[in-house]
């Protein structure tokens, strides 16, 4: 008698199913996360390295970067990827800097 | 030891000019040190100057006075060769005292 | 007809020869080559024409110069200057003997008494600007004891001593005729008004463009004589601060990450700055807000 679930019990399985099978898939969804970040970061870590070869690194591209480790480090990867993307355009705009200045110092020298 | 008070008086007919510049670290206890402590308060509270045994400045400080302190201020009736006694205490109880001759 | 042709031909390349000789005679690198003479003295007229009313040899004064208010409050202190513990502990310092016997006087000529003046200067032995700081650890690596941190109070106390004793002395740097020195210059000269920092700053904008302005609450000084008060008692820092510290400072204001003290590019920057202030005198150490 008991062997058939009712309609009741089914919807109740069922539901229980669904998050069971989205719960499947979370640790999925946050491990390719972690890989866009690690992606990011490294792209921005790169951009801040070619900041440093040109002696021309901001602050504020460091303590983005170190906002994108800390917020990895809790898991919150859309911040962490969110922080590494701010950090490699801050990275670049340094880059662009020290290399127009390379001859746009010339415009305030006292002549 | 060499005393915290470097201190120059001079006479100009009825006032007598003073200036006296300390070293005190003069801390606040609102400022951590580069572990995250709290460096503790220590400061002057008390600055006396005497002469002729009365009291012709008294300054009474907290934490809002900075580090090495300069004061600067004048009074009436010192005369040139007179002695001028400078004396301060703080929080901790520390003391340190000098006089100078009025020039 | 032939004839003819060959020889307005050979008038041709005689002419483009004779162009070409005339090119070689003022080549496009001559241009570039840094004039240090030419551009001091554009530099001093530069501040001297936009401040009309400041003797020249006030300039070393800094903010003083341009603010009344704020002179007679220096002045008044200078009487008792809050520099004073520091000069003390850096003439102790300065003659202190290292554990091997010798002193920081065996380093220097005349003892070290009254040279600030010539630092920095550019060695041409090892091809490099050696300023003040440096040498004084050099004389300490050469004695057997550690570096002394160059932002720190025992080395702003020692140079404090050295530019007591140099007091009004014109600064007398030198600029040999030496293409690795003039390449120092103009690197120094290049760091000055190149932008740098997420502020998009750089020394001249402030220096040149702005002095006598404010800048929060400061009254920003002109570059001319700017190194003269070097080191400070800066009131912000409630003690003596060494020029190393001051530019690294700077540097993180405008939120560029500083480069270490002492680096090339701060050397060359001071040799730079400390050559086009020549002739004004020493007032270091000085005070400043």
């Amino acid at each position: 008698m008991t062997a058939i679930p009712s309609r009741a019990q089914m919807r109740v399985s069922i539901y229980w199913l669904i998050v069971l099978m989205i719960a499947g898939t979370a640790p999925v969804r946050a491990a390719g996360s972690e890989t866009a970040f690690k992606a990011s970061y490294a792209a921005a870590e790169a951009a801040e390295r070619e900041a440093g070869r040109l002696r021309n690194q901001w602050t504020v591209t460091e303590a983005a970067l170190a906002d994108a480790k800390k917020a990895a480090d809790k898991g919150d990867f859309d911040q962490a990827i969110a922080s590494a993307k701010e950090a490699e355009a801050l990275a670049r705009a340094s880059i662009f800097q020290a290399i127009s200045e390379k001859d746009a110092w010339k415009q305030l020298e006292i002549r | 030891m060499a005393s915290s008070i470097r201190v120059r008086a001079i006479a100009n007919g009825e006032i007598t000019e003073v200036q006296t510049l300390i070293q005190h670290p003069m801390d606040s206890g609102f400022i951590k040190d580069d572990k995250g402590a709290f460096i503790p308060a220590h400061f002057i509270q008390e600055l006396t100057f005497e002469y002729d045994g009365r009291k012709v400045f008294i300054a009474d400080w907290g934490t809002a006075v900075s580090k090495d302190p300069y004061v600067k201020f004048s009074f009436k009736g010192g005369n040139k060769g007179g002695e001028l006694k400078v004396s301060w205490i703080d929080n901790k109880g520390e003391t340190d005292a000098t006089i100078v001759k009025i020039q | 007809m032939d004839f003819c042709f060959a020889r307005s031909r050979i008038h041709l390349a005689l002419a483009a020869l004779a162009a070409l000789a005339l090119c070689a005679l003022h080549p496009a690198s001559a241009a570039d080559k840094p004039d240090p003479v030419a551009d001091a003295k554009a530099f001093r007229n530069y501040f001297v024409n936009k401040f009309p009313n400041v003797k020249l040899e006030d300039f070393v004064n800094g903010p003083y110069a341009l603010n009344e208010d704020m002179r007679r409050q220096w002045e008044q202190k200078e009487q008792f200057p809050p520099y004073e513990f520091s000069l003390e502990m850096g003439k102790e310092l300065f003659a202190k003997p290292f554990k091997n016997g010798r002193h920081y006087a065996d380093c220097f000529p005349n003892q070290g008494i009254g040279i600030r003046q010539d630092f920095p200067y550019f060695d041409t032995r090892e091809g490099r600007v050696v300023t003040l700081e440096l040498a004084l650890n050099r004389c300490r690596e050469a004695n057997g004891e550690p570096p002394l941190s160059y932002v720190d109070d025992e080395m702003a106390a020692l140079t404090a001593y050295m530019a007591f004793t140099s007091r009004g002395k014109p600064f007398a740097i030198k600029v040999p005729d030496d293409p690795r020195a003039l390449e120092a210059y103009q690197n120094g000269k290049r760091y000055f008004y190149a932008r740098r920092g997420q502020l998009n700053f750089s020394c001249a904008t402030c220096h040149v463009q702005n002095p006598g302005e404010r800048m929060r609450a400061e009254v920003l000084a002109p570059a001319l004589g700017i190194l003269n008060a070097m080191p400070i008692y800066r009131s912000e820092w409630g003690g003596m601060g060494t020029i190393s510290r001051r530019l690294t400072t700077c540097n993180s204001q405008i939120r560029g990450v500083p480069l270490d003290p002492q680096d090339e590019e701060y050397r060359d920057l001071e040799y730079y700055l400390s050559y086009v202030s020549n002739g004004l005198s020493i007032s270091g150490p000085g005070a400043r807000p």
